[in-house]
């Protein structure tokens, strides 16, 4: 199963742990996965079904441009990192 | 292809559109002319924060020679959503807001208004003549002062977040994230040497030497068009869309020749407001910074706070290291803290890490990328200390790094692992060069090593290739060519065509005429645009093996083509003879190439600086100094020791002269070249070069990019010089003379 490193500041969701195997052969889907043995986690790395602006995601240690379609193999590393430049915003 | 293979990549051909460039013909945004061609000039806040009462242009449209003038009012009221500045998002809101201020000034040279007139001294005047009314507001200027509970809040409804939570904190610190890696404080009770340091670094300039410049039309059919200096003119269309609420496709951008980006040129300023004037005007109108605008008004780099700590075992083993970085956003959220947090110990293989990024707004223009942005800060905090523990452990400081140096399979505390990278090699070479090596010569002088780390961006590029009936070709490219990239993408496709780099005739053309391209920045342009050229020229050789097979009526598959020469049994064609061939084979060749590659390959840099510092006054000369980086393989190795002795330049710049000196009030004090100062040919040494060629695995030609990794080492370097030539350890950026003489003058008392 691919493994899923959690941000630090998501660990307080998975009860401290730093890193998860998931079921799932897109981003999309370790997401949906993780949402459901964590709940909030979705939440937290999306918005509106897309991953929020501030946050960018890498698959075996390469931040993919495909995002959320990302395909994942099974023994792929997949990290959330901090967006190159973002910003956030109350309404967003 | 196989390195040895190569005749054209590796070589050193003269670049594309040097004649031009030599000649003075290159035509640069403030060059452009047409007919009715209008000037514009932007009013800019007097104060670094205020709320705007009331803004009144009725004496400025009165004025003879004005033809319009627009406000923040003057833009579409457009719902809230996300637009792409190039490097990364941001809200439209704080984008246009940035462009022309709404309700607030958030620093000095804040846009406010803008006039079009007949000159650009009528326009200048007429701005004068505009009523601004302020209520001037208390304005916060460094990170740490704008993180206290009782600091003046530049956005009302700017509440932190953490990694996409929401605290509700009304507060100046945009976001805060951390990176954890290992248990660190175990880590440093493991630790027979621990230090702590601070730094501050000040607010510094990419300096460019060609200001911002934009020339907009909103044509009679509703299309815009837009002639301007960018680093990307696909994000130009895209964010003037996007604030003028029209569809891209009715924004077309030429980008005219570049005098300098760094990173500075991806965000947008002029050119919605120059289309905004021309839409009232019906003329195309042309807008022109000052170089005080410059300063005042375009995205500097971050000044920051930065806090190291790290712990070696008495083997020369780090056990732990912990970094708190808070870097200035500016007006803006988006400082570069999270590619700090990525490169401050991205050069090391520690166990245990922890890492705290807080991006934090201050009343100073919305700072921009410059040249791996966020990593020389960072650098000059890790390499400062790790220098001083070297120094406490009795090490060298280069057997130190390559103790702890990060190879493939090193992970880093914000996630990934490395694939091969080079930053052995880098040390090594440092090491094994004679400069480390030659004598001082002399009292009150040192020498300092750094090395640093970027890690270069992928991003789209496309690229078109047609072939000419004389057996060369011409390469379509949406590239903006800041140091030679016409000429290093050229060569990628005539290494794959088989011809010389000379018979490629590379352009770069508008947004109409090449699909979508970023920008260049994340030195990604000889990476990713040269993937682009290498696919369309591979597109090219399968439609001229068809071709051949077509002449000598036999399979495609049966032809082979090596080095420009095409064969099929005992039948041989070169590609020039091919090329003369096509019109009697079925028409015009035009290869394509569309990439959004993987395979970014991160960059290591080191150097060695040999400085003297005079005692009497502070002033530090910088004697000798030594370039090493990684290049993966360098395409043209002059480009290459260009963009490392530019990025040595800036460095030392960054780290000896350069700073926004700020009065109290938020006013730039030396937004001039005269006052803010470069360094010149006269004050360096000839910067010596030594590449190092570990080649990324990811890549056609192995390259890796190698823009940025340069800049980051040598404020480190420096400091480690100035304190073996003087004693003392420096923990402020710029290390000018003031500061070194009040370092010597605290450790005296």
């Amino acid at each position: 199963m691919p493994t899923v490193y959690i941000p630090t500041l998501l660990r307080t969701l998975t009860g401290g742990k730093a890193s998860v195997e998931v079921e799932g052969a897109t981003v999309r889907q370790l997401i949906d996965n993780l949402d459901r043995a964590w709940p909030g986690v979705r939440e937290r790395l999306l918005d509106e079904g897309k991953l929020r602006p501030n946050i960018s995601v890498a698959v075996d240690g390469e931040v993919t441009p495909m995002g959320l379609i990302e395909a994942v193999g099974p023994a792929s590393e997949v990290h959330f990192i901090a967006a190159i430049k973002g910003g956030s915003h109350p309404r967003l | 292809m196989k390195a040895q293979e190569y005749t054209v990549i590796g070589t050193r051909p003269v670049r594309h559109d040097g004649v031009d460039k030599v000649t003075g013909r290159a035509q640069y945004g403030a060059d452009f002319q047409m007919a009715g061609l209008l000037y514009g000039h932007i009013l800019r806040s007097p104060h670094a924060h205020a709320r705007i009462r009331r803004i009144d242009t009725s004496k400025a449209e009165k004025f003879p020679g004005v033809k319009a003038v627009v406000t923040a009012d003057d833009f579409p009221q457009v719902a809230e959503r996300i637009v792409d500045l190039g490097e990364g998002d941001t809200p439209l809101s704080y984008a246009r807001g940035n462009v022309l201020a709404k309700g607030k000034t958030l620093y000095k040279g804040h846009a406010v208004a803008a006039v079009a007139a007949t000159s650009v001294h009528v326009a200048e005047e007429a701005a004068g003549l505009i009523e601004v009314d302020y209520e001037v507001l208390p304005c916060v200027l460094t990170a740490p002062e704008a993180m206290q509970d009782n600091a003046p809040i530049l956005h009302d409804d700017l509440k932190t977040k953490e990694f996409g939570e929401q605290t509700g904190r009304v507060s100046n610190v945009s976001e805060h994230f951390r990176h954890v890696m290992g248990d660190a404080e175990a880590g440093f009770a493991q630790a027979d040497v621990v230090l702590e340091r601070e730094f501050h670094t000040a607010t510094v300039h990419q300096g460019y030497i060609e200001p911002h410049n934009a020339t907009a039309l909103w044509n009679n059919d509703g299309r815009i068009l837009v002639w301007c200096s960018t680093q990307g003119a696909f994000v130009v269309r895209d964010v003037t869309a996007c604030i003028l609420d029209v569809p891209v496709s009715r924004v077309k951008v030429t980008p005219m020749e570049i005098g300098g980006g760094f990173g500075g040129k991806i965000p947008v300023y002029l050119e919605p407001v120059a289309a905004l004037l021309s839409k009232k005007t019906g003329k195309p109108v042309k807008i022109v910074m000052s170089r005080k605008d410059v300063f005042e008004g375009s995205g500097p780099t971050p000044g920051s706070y930065i806090k190291v700590k790290i712990g070696a075992r008495k083997d020369g083993r780090i056990t732990a290291a912990r970094a708190y970085l808070a870097y200035e956003a500016g007006a803006y959220p988006g400082a570069m803290v999270g590619p700090g947090a990525m490169c401050v110990f991205a050069a090391y293989d520690i166990p245990n890490v922890v890492i705290d990024g807080f991006d934090v707004v201050v009343n100073k223009p919305s700072t921009a990328a410059y040249r791996a942005p966020g990593a020389t800060n960072a650098a000059f905090a890790t390499e400062s200390v790790i220098d001083e523990i070297a120094e406490k452990l009795g090490m060298d400081p280069l057997d130190f790094r390559l103790k702890n140096a990060a190879k493939e399979g090193t992970r880093r505390a914000d996630g990934p692992k490395y694939r091969r990278v080079g930053c052995v090699e880098v040390i090594e070479t440092l090491k094994n060069h004679p400069h480390y090596s030659a004598p001082l010569g002399g009292p009150h002088r040192g020498r300092g090593v750094a090395i640093g780390f970027w890690f270069n961006v992928g991003l789209p590029s496309s690229c078109t290739i047609s072939v000419n009936a004389d057996g060369t070709v011409n390469l379509v490219e949406g590239s903006t060519d800041i140091g030679g990239t016409r000429t290093s993408i050229a060569m990628q496709a005539a290494e794959v065509l088989g011809i010389t780099a000379e018979a490629v005739r590379p352009t770069v053309v508008d947004t109409d005429s090449v699909g979508f391209t970023a920008v260049t920045g994340g030195s990604r342009t000889t990476f990713a645009t040269g993937w682009a050229a290498y696919e369309a020229a591979q597109d090219i050789l399968r439609q001229m093996k068809e071709r051949a097979a077509k002449i000598w009526e036999t399979d495609a598959a049966s032809v082979v083509v090596e080095r420009g020469v095409f064969r099929s049994g005992d039948k041989s064609m070169t590609f020039g003879e091919l090329a003369g061939r096509l019109d009697q084979t079925g028409g015009p060749v035009v290869g394509r190439g569309a990439v959004n590659p993987r395979g970014v390959g991160g960059s290591f840099s080191g150097c060695i600086a040999d400085v003297e510092v005079d005692p009497e006054t502070g002033k530090v000369s910088v004697l000798r100094f030594t370039s090493v980086q990684d290049a993966g393989k360098a395409i043209h190795p002059s480009y290459v020791e260009g963009q490392m002795q530019g990025g040595s330049v800036q460095g030392i710049g960054w780290a000896l002269n350069e700073e926004y000196y700020m009065s109290d009030a938020g006013s730039m004090m030396n937004s001039s070249l005269l006052d803010y100062r470069m360094p010149t040919a006269l004050d360096l040494p000839m910067i010596d070069t030594a590449i190092v060629e570990v080649p990324n695995p990811g890549h056609p030609f192995g390259a890796r990019g190698v823009g940025e990794a340069n800049i980051v080492p040598p404020p480190g370097a420096i400091a480690n010089a100035i304190y073996r030539a003087a004693g003392v350890r420096m923990n402020r950026l710029p290390m000018n003379p003031p500061a070194i003489m009040q370092a010597i003058w605290s450790q005296r008392d």
